[in-house]
């Protein structure tokens, strides 16, 4: 029977769990501390997750660490909110300036698989603009990207996660076919989209990352609606059931419950290897080459706790912009009750989106953002239902059971990079003796005019279906971006086009924390194409003889 | 008891399709949670009671959802929120603090304790608390509304919330793994979801159907 994936490490003795198959195990190669593997990857989300598998299956000796379990969805995860919270990073992080992150469930994973392991599966691509925001749109930062590159690699990446997505996309450049149909909506995702056409603008069927046919020992989507606390039938299309097995397969080993420390020097100017805390002790692995790929509040984490005599402001910091730009993405909304039954936990939460005011420009603001169909389940509904109109006692009860007849639309918003907003390291120390993260944030006028914008946006679209007792959620984020920044010019930036340090030619950051602007859309598909894409370049490089 | 989904009970679908083996640990271990206090002190767990019964007032005609006991659940087990506001202390820590205020608070204005007062009189102190309007030494400089907003809400009410009485209370289809949903649309219910009675003459057929739903 299962055993607890907490307890100690399962990818261990030449085996890695199946992910597939209730205790089953598949084959996993293994490298010696003392032995210096090609590359150690430090996450195993939608950035180390690809890169992993690239690698590999390019002939690298490769390690991925990730501080958090091997989980078997089919036996590890139940259909309940709070036993998921296993899936997040719930270890003590301080916030604080003028508008606190809430962190957690939403913008943290830690398990093998990272945060796509709990993440909604809305799989986006940028807005080309976006990729040179600030010499096409006037703010922000331009990327050292071409969004031309980036389309051949966001195509190969929906192939890869076999996304289900609509036969034609309303906005953009072409794009191929999604590689499988679109899901049928739920009630919430056909109230969105009669709200959209009320109001003159598109709207479309969400491409997501869970299958709607069976693929490869996926199964198709059941509609349980617990996809943001994790897949327990492995439709959904996370780095754990798709680029993990390829990475295992081409011979990468994969060390979880593994939590890297602190990454060394060598006296030569290049990393040589990872300190990590695995089953009680510190060991050592020695590394040619080192990628973060913590996100955007682990990775500027270790990279500033790796600062020593020569390096006092942290690794790769010669900018002094490692932890600076922080960016989360406005996830404000606007709920209502409608006559008729919705049932919107029936299904992924996000079925249907519009992207209108990410490609329209007639507006006052710089940036984008989306909105999306919802279907909070009941703990996070009463964290809305608290948060947002501050209700308890009877008065809650009685909001509380309108559940089945509720229904609301999302933002994903764009926020504008502000070097203030920012990861530093508190004075205190985790379980393993290491400084926690000090995550600092404040909203800027563009940012709260964005928001303003959407939630009359959202609002017009709810009165459109005729919901009732409107309310608006004011106060709530997402994703994470940032702290990391990719550019052209290394006095501007952390790392190059390629992911890698401008400072330390072994040392790479892949990873959320590369985005120099985070745009209006979730951003795990751009991460994981830029992965793919970085792992591509390592290919050549090497080849090159230039790593 | 709420009348809106009448006889609807979550657990009667325990050895459906709808529960996998590791949902029905979970809750088995979710309705076994120990009743007495293993964190908190027996004046500190007064207190607490009192509050839970005003943050979620309980009908009196079904066993209640013992909320105190969660809350020192969470505590004992630390499991943690993933942030912590620069003001305010570790969860047990501010738990201890936010309650003897709390009891400070009720002693100064009413000369009485907090568990003591009527229900109007906790509302009282309990809508200044979250208007930020409590202060005095024995809060240690933890604003009283981060305190309210931040510990109280969110681990009383997740804790209802997660709770298969509340599921039922709701209408909500409770787990749902591997058997999921089919009817998708709008005034769409799968036979295993629970039948809301929308008028009066409307509630036996409802108490009927709902005593069906597996």
């Amino acid at each position: 029977m299962s055993s607890d994936p907490f307890a100690r490490p399962r990818a261990a003795n030449g085996r890695a769990p199946d992910v597939f198959k209730r205790g089953g195990w598949v084959p996993m190669r293994e490298f010696s501390d003392a032995e210096a593997v090609d590359f150690v990857v430090v996450g195993t989300g939608a950035g180390g997750g690809p890169l992993l598998a690239g690698l590999a299956e390019g002939g690298f000796s490769v390690v991925g660490f990730d501080a958090g379990p091997y989980f078997r969805p089919l036996e590890d995860f139940a259909s309940d909110e709070l036993e998921q919270e296993k899936l997040y990073w719930t270890d003590e992080r301080v916030v604080d300036g003028a508008n606190p992150i809430t962190m957690g469930g939403k913008n943290s994973g830690k398990a093998v698989g990272g945060s796509t392991v709990h993440f909604a599966m809305v799989s986006l691509r940028f807005r080309p603009e976006w990729f040179k925001s600030r010499s096409m749109l006037g703010y922000g930062a331009d990327w050292p990207l071409d969004w031309r590159e980036m389309w051949d690699y966001y195509a190969r990446a929906e192939q890869a996660l076999s996304i289900s997505g609509p036969v034609s996309y309303p906005w953009g450049p072409k794009r191929p076919r999604y590689p499988y149909r679109a899901h049928e909506l739920n009630g919430a995702a056909q109230l969105l989209a009669r709200g959209a056409e009320a109001m003159g603008i598109k709207w479309t069927a969400t491409p997501l990352a869970t299958v709607s046919a069976p693929h490869g020992r996926s199964p198709p989507c059941v509609y349980r609606g617990f996809c943001r606390f994790g897949c327990s039938t492995n439709a959904k299309q996370s780095q754990l059931v798709t680029f993990i097995p390829r990475a295992l397969r081409a011979g990468a080993e994969i060390r979880d419950l593994a939590m890297v420390g602190h990454i060394e020097m060598g006296r030569n100017g290049r990393v040589s290897g990872v300190h990590y805390h695995r089953e009680g002790h510190w060991r050592f692995q020695k590394a040619r080459n080192v990628i973060v790929a913590g996100y955007a509040i682990e990775t500027p984490r270790l990279l500033l706790a790796s600062a020593s005599d020569r390096y006092p402001g942290g690794l790769a910091n010669s900018s002094g912009l490692v932890g600076r730009n922080l960016m989360t993405q406005s996830n404000q909304a606007v709920f209502g009750v409608m006559q008729q039954q919705v049932r919107w936990n029936k299904g992924p939460p996000s079925l249907a989106l519009t992207e209108h005011w990410n490609y329209d420009d007639r507006k006052d603001f710089a940036g984008g953002y989306c909105w999306m169909a919802q279907g909070p389940l009941p703990v996070e509904w009463v964290t809305v239902q608290t948060g947002a109109r501050g209700l308890w006692g009877q008065a809650l009860r009685d909001e509380m059971e309108k559940y089945n007849h509720q229904v609301g639309l999302k933002m994903v918003g764009e926020m504008l990079p502000d070097e203030r907003n920012r990861v530093t390291l508190a004075e205190e120390k985790d379980s393993h003796g290491l400084r926690v993260a000090r995550v600092t944030y404040g909203w800027g006028d563009n940012d709260k005019a964005l928001i303003r914008h959407a939630l009359g946006q959202m609002q017009a679209s709810l009165e459109a279906v005729g919901a009732t007792d409107i309310f608006r959620q004011e106060d709530d984020t997402n994703h994470l971006a940032g702290t990391a920044r990719m550019g052209d010019d290394p006095a501007m930036s952390v790392v190059s086009a390629d992911c890698r340090s401008w400072d330390i030619p072994n040392l790479w950051v892949c990873d959320g924390s590369i985005f120099p602007t985070t745009g209006g859309v979730n951003p795990s598909l751009t991460i994981t194409s830029i992965a793919m894409r970085t792992a591509d370049r390592i290919r050549t490089l090497a080849a090159r003889g230039e790593l | 008891m709420t009348d809106r989904y009448p006889a609807y009970d979550v657990l009667a679908k325990r050895w459906t399709e709808s529960w996998n083996e590791a949902t029905r640990k979970v809750i088995d271990r979710r309705l076994a949670v120990p009743r007495e206090p293993r964190f908190f002190s027996a004046s500190e767990w007064r207190t607490l009671g009192a509050l839970c019964d005003r943050i979620l007032p309980q009908p009196k005609d079904r066993p209640p959802v013992p909320l105190p006991a969660y809350v020192d659940q969470k505590i004992t087990d630390g499991r943690l929120d993933g942030y912590r506001y620069a003001e305010i202390p570790p969860q047990g820590e501010a738990w201890r603090r936010g309650l003897a205020a709390l009891e400070a608070a009720s002693q100064e204005a009413h000369g009485a304790s907090f568990h003591a007062l009527s229900a109007e009189r906790q509302d009282g102190l309990l809508h200044r608390m979250q208007q930020g309007d409590l202060t005095g030494e024995a809060w240690g400089g933890m604003p009283c509304d981060l305190f309210f907003e931040h510990r109280v809400i969110p681990d009383i009410t997740h804790a209802y919330y997660a709770h298969p009485t509340a599921w039922s209370e709701i209408g909500f289809g409770g787990p749902a793994s591997p058997r999921g949903y089919v009817r998708m649309g709008l005034d769409r219910r799968d036979p295993w979801e629970a039948v809301e009675a929308t008028c009066g003459k409307e509630e036996a057929r409802a108490r009927r159907n709902n005593s069906r739903v597996v």
